[in-house]
């Protein structure tokens, strides 16, 4: 038998038809849907009279636009409210399972998929968002489709797509203290560039990523797709198997032990070969903060905004002008000490337990800086419930975060948390992009500690030195 | 059913960036419609006006020359970003019928496809060579995109040709709907069903997570 890829063996087991055209027939194994790209979807199959081919591989959560405070209060947008009760329509109408506002499940789809045990090796999942490449960190091929797509894998649980290349992602080493898997990402776009995998499915392998818990392997296929990868991937291991078991939707008993066997052998043969190759040496990577609007505008914390003048092309220089501009920054000014004005903790990058816990590490103890505004809102309700039995609720409240309800909320700042106009936010989400976070809001993408550590701050820092001193104040 | 294209004639707007990602081409302050239309008014909303509503008269689209355009020349890694489709639907709405780019983003490249809107990768150079004749010609220029040839032509001497899938060619020049090609398979999906319950005890995934998957 020839050598195959992790991706490749996923792929092959899901080919349902090969096109004479050349694309694949793939079936879809679990379907998540949200209440923002799904809508007109559904409208699609009640105007062609169709049904959902297999709803019981179909879970729909909300998430991009609920609010984040108190969920017994009315939802203040009419419209964000007519596009949950869509949902909810389109749910019942279809017979799908649904994790609405008052489930105690509900969340970041990204978040719950893994959480509830429904995202496990070998599946090929998608869904009506880019970030689905998160689910990938257990050895799945996940990734985000667009709204006709996700009719189409409705209408037949199968979607059609021509076989993408492979690439490498090889990171050697092991991360130094103070630097995380968000770092590690941050730092393989800047390396790549955010169309440096387009085209291809992204496998992370090594000994940093062997190394990595399964919430910090999420962290990094999260953002495969800002290197421009639909799908990343991680073989799965005794870790993703600890991880799933007894999960509600994880398989129990002897399907258990017959799954966790079919598992095992999700990896890359030896001798398989990838069409694309980068390798990055963990131990090397500082924590990083973006400078610019584009997730590849990256620089480790300890390095300067870029001026225009050392880039190559017209293009990039014409880039990067716009950029500083936007983010009002001054070529040469060091990253760190720059005044920030919010925080943001949270997003299906960064707002899982552990992201919670190394925040709160930070914050403990230490108190917000006056003037800044921060929040933590968790990734899903049960993160938010385990979080307060740890009792880290206290530790943020303390400190003067704002401790809200799960959703997608300033990552995106589709429901009431947005910046306002020049505010510059430490974020741990995802995409610096203009105006994502409000119209005029500046983000500096970075990891749960350094945005706590700049909260506490009131300025980017760097984590490593800031928490050897002795607490401010 | 969308709307076939086989050629088309017409006027280019020219936005000299790159790795322009859907979060400008639709900001999301527009995606909580649940029609597929309405969008175009939000096309690069924040960029298009000002913050007071008034148009930013610097920006490319809002020129006198960009009036009525229907082919978009942008630079790399056009529709980076969010999946979301509303970013197509805003540009179909606005009136454009094909756009001109060295690279796209891979989920932006499957929905234009969905939606009739041609997404045509030139090289670079070919390129760059447009935006200088669109700039030579003051902005009053215009341009063929023949898919049926699969040829980008300018009249004036820029002739080239590009490459399009098989697959997404028929479908955009019929203007096919995706579903409907793959309900005519339709048997093969109950058979890999099948074959995957047959030849894996395990069967297929059995749903709510409970049954095994692959
Ligand atoms: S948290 Fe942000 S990136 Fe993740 S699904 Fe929500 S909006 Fe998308």
């Amino acid at each position: 038998m020839t050598a195959r890829t992790l991706f490749e063996k996923v792929w092959v087991a899901h080919v349902v038809h090969q096109f004479p055209e050349g694309q694949a027939l793939l079936y879809v194994d679990l379907h998540l849907v949200h209440e923002v790209t799904s809508p007109q979807a559904f409208e699609g199959l009640r105007q062609a009279g169709r049904r959902v081919r297999r709803p019981a591989l179909t879970v729909a959560t909300v998430d991009h636009n609920v609010p984040t405070g108190d969920r017994a209060a009315p939802i203040a947008d009419p419209i964000a409210a007519r596009q949950l009760e869509a949902l909810a329509v389109n749910a019942r109408d279809f017979g799908l399972e649904l994790f609405d506002l008052r489930s105690p499940q509900q969340g970041i789809v990204h978040v719950i998929g893994p959480e509830l045990g429904l995202t496990q090796p070998g599946m090929v999942i998608v869904c009506g968002d880019s970030h689905t490449a998160t689910h990938g960190a257990f050895g799945a091929l996940a990734l985000g489709i667009g709204t006709s797509e996700v009719e189409h894998v409705l209408a037949t649980q199968c979607l059609v797509w021509s076989k993408p290349g492979t690439m490498e992602a090889r990171v050697t080493g092991g991360l130094a203290p103070g630097v995380t898997a968000k770092d590690l990402i941050l730092a393989l776009i800047g390396r790549i560039g955010t169309a440096g995998a387009t085209g291809h499915v992204i496998e992370y392998t090594g000994e940093a990523i062997r190394a990595l818990s399964m919430e910090e392997r999420m962290t990094v296929c999260n953002m495969s797709i800002e290197a421009g990868a639909r799908a990343g991937m991680i073989a799965p291991d005794e870790k993703t198997v600890a991880y799933l078991k007894g999960r509600p939707r994880a398989p129990s008993g002897a399907a258990w032990d017959r799954a966790v066997e079919r598992w095992r052998e999700l990896r890359t043969d030896p001798g398989a070969t990838y069409d694309k190759h980068v390798q990055l040496d963990a131990a090397e990577v500082a924590p990083q903060v973006t400078w610019g609007t584009s997730p590849g505008m990256v620089t480790p914390v300890t390095g300067c905004v870029p001026s225009p003048t050392d880039f190559t092309t017209d293009a990039e220089r014409r880039a990067v002008t716009r950029a500083l501009e936007y983010m009002g920054l001054a070529p040469g000014t060091p990253l760190e000490g720059l005044p920030i004005d919010r925080v943001f903790l949270g997003s299906c990058t960064n707002a899982r337990i552990e992201d919670l816990r190394a925040a709160a590490r930070t914050v403990r103890g230490r108190h917000v800086a006056t003037g800044v505004r921060a929040m933590v809102v968790p990734g899903s309700q049960q993160v938010k419930a385990q979080a307060e039995r740890e009792g880290l609720d206290r530790v943020f409240t303390e400190a003067g975060f704002e401790w809200r309800n799960a959703g997608c909320s300033m990552c995106l700042g589709m429901n009431p948390d947005v910046l306002q106009s020049g505010e510059r936010c430490a974020s741990t989400s995802n995409r610096n992009f203009e105006g994502r976070q409000g119209r005029g809001g500046r983000t500096h993408l970075m990891s749960p500690p350094m945005a706590a550590a700049a909260a506490v701050a009131g300025r980017i820092v760097d984590v490593r030195s800031w928490g050897r001193e002795p607490a401010a104040r | 059913m969308t709307e076939p294209f086989v050629r088309h004639t017409g006027r280019l707007a020219a936005l000299p960036r790159a790795n322009v990602d859907t979060d400008q081409i639709v900001p999301k302050q527009f995606l909580k419609r649940v029609e597929r239309t309405g969008f175009g008014p939000a096309l690069f909303h924040d960029w298009r006006f000002r913050p007071d509503g008034s148009p930013n008269p610097d920006f490319e689209l809002n020129q006198l020359t960009a009036r009525g355009a229907t082919i978009l020349l942008v630079g790399e890694n056009f529709g980076c970003g969010s999946s979301r489709e509303h970013a197509v639907w805003a540009l179909r709405e606005y009136g454009f019928r094909a756009i001109l780019a060295p690279s796209f983003a891979d989920i932006f490249f499957a929905n234009c496809c969905q939606n009739g809107l041609v997404p045509v990768r030139l090289l670079p150079q070919e390129i760059a060579e447009l935006f200088r004749r669109h700039q030579a010609a003051g902005g009053e220029y215009q341009l063929t995109v023949d898919l049926a040839e699969q040829r980008v032509d300018d009249g004036l001497g820029f002739r080239t040709t590009f490459a399009m899938e098989p697959y997404r060619r028929e479908m955009l020049l019929h203007g096919l709907d995706e579903i409907g090609r793959t309900l005519r398979v339709e048997d093969r999906i109950g058979a890999y069903e099948k074959g995957r319950e047959a030849g894996n005890p395990k069967g297929l995934p059995a749903g709510r997570g409970k049954g095994e998957t692959w």
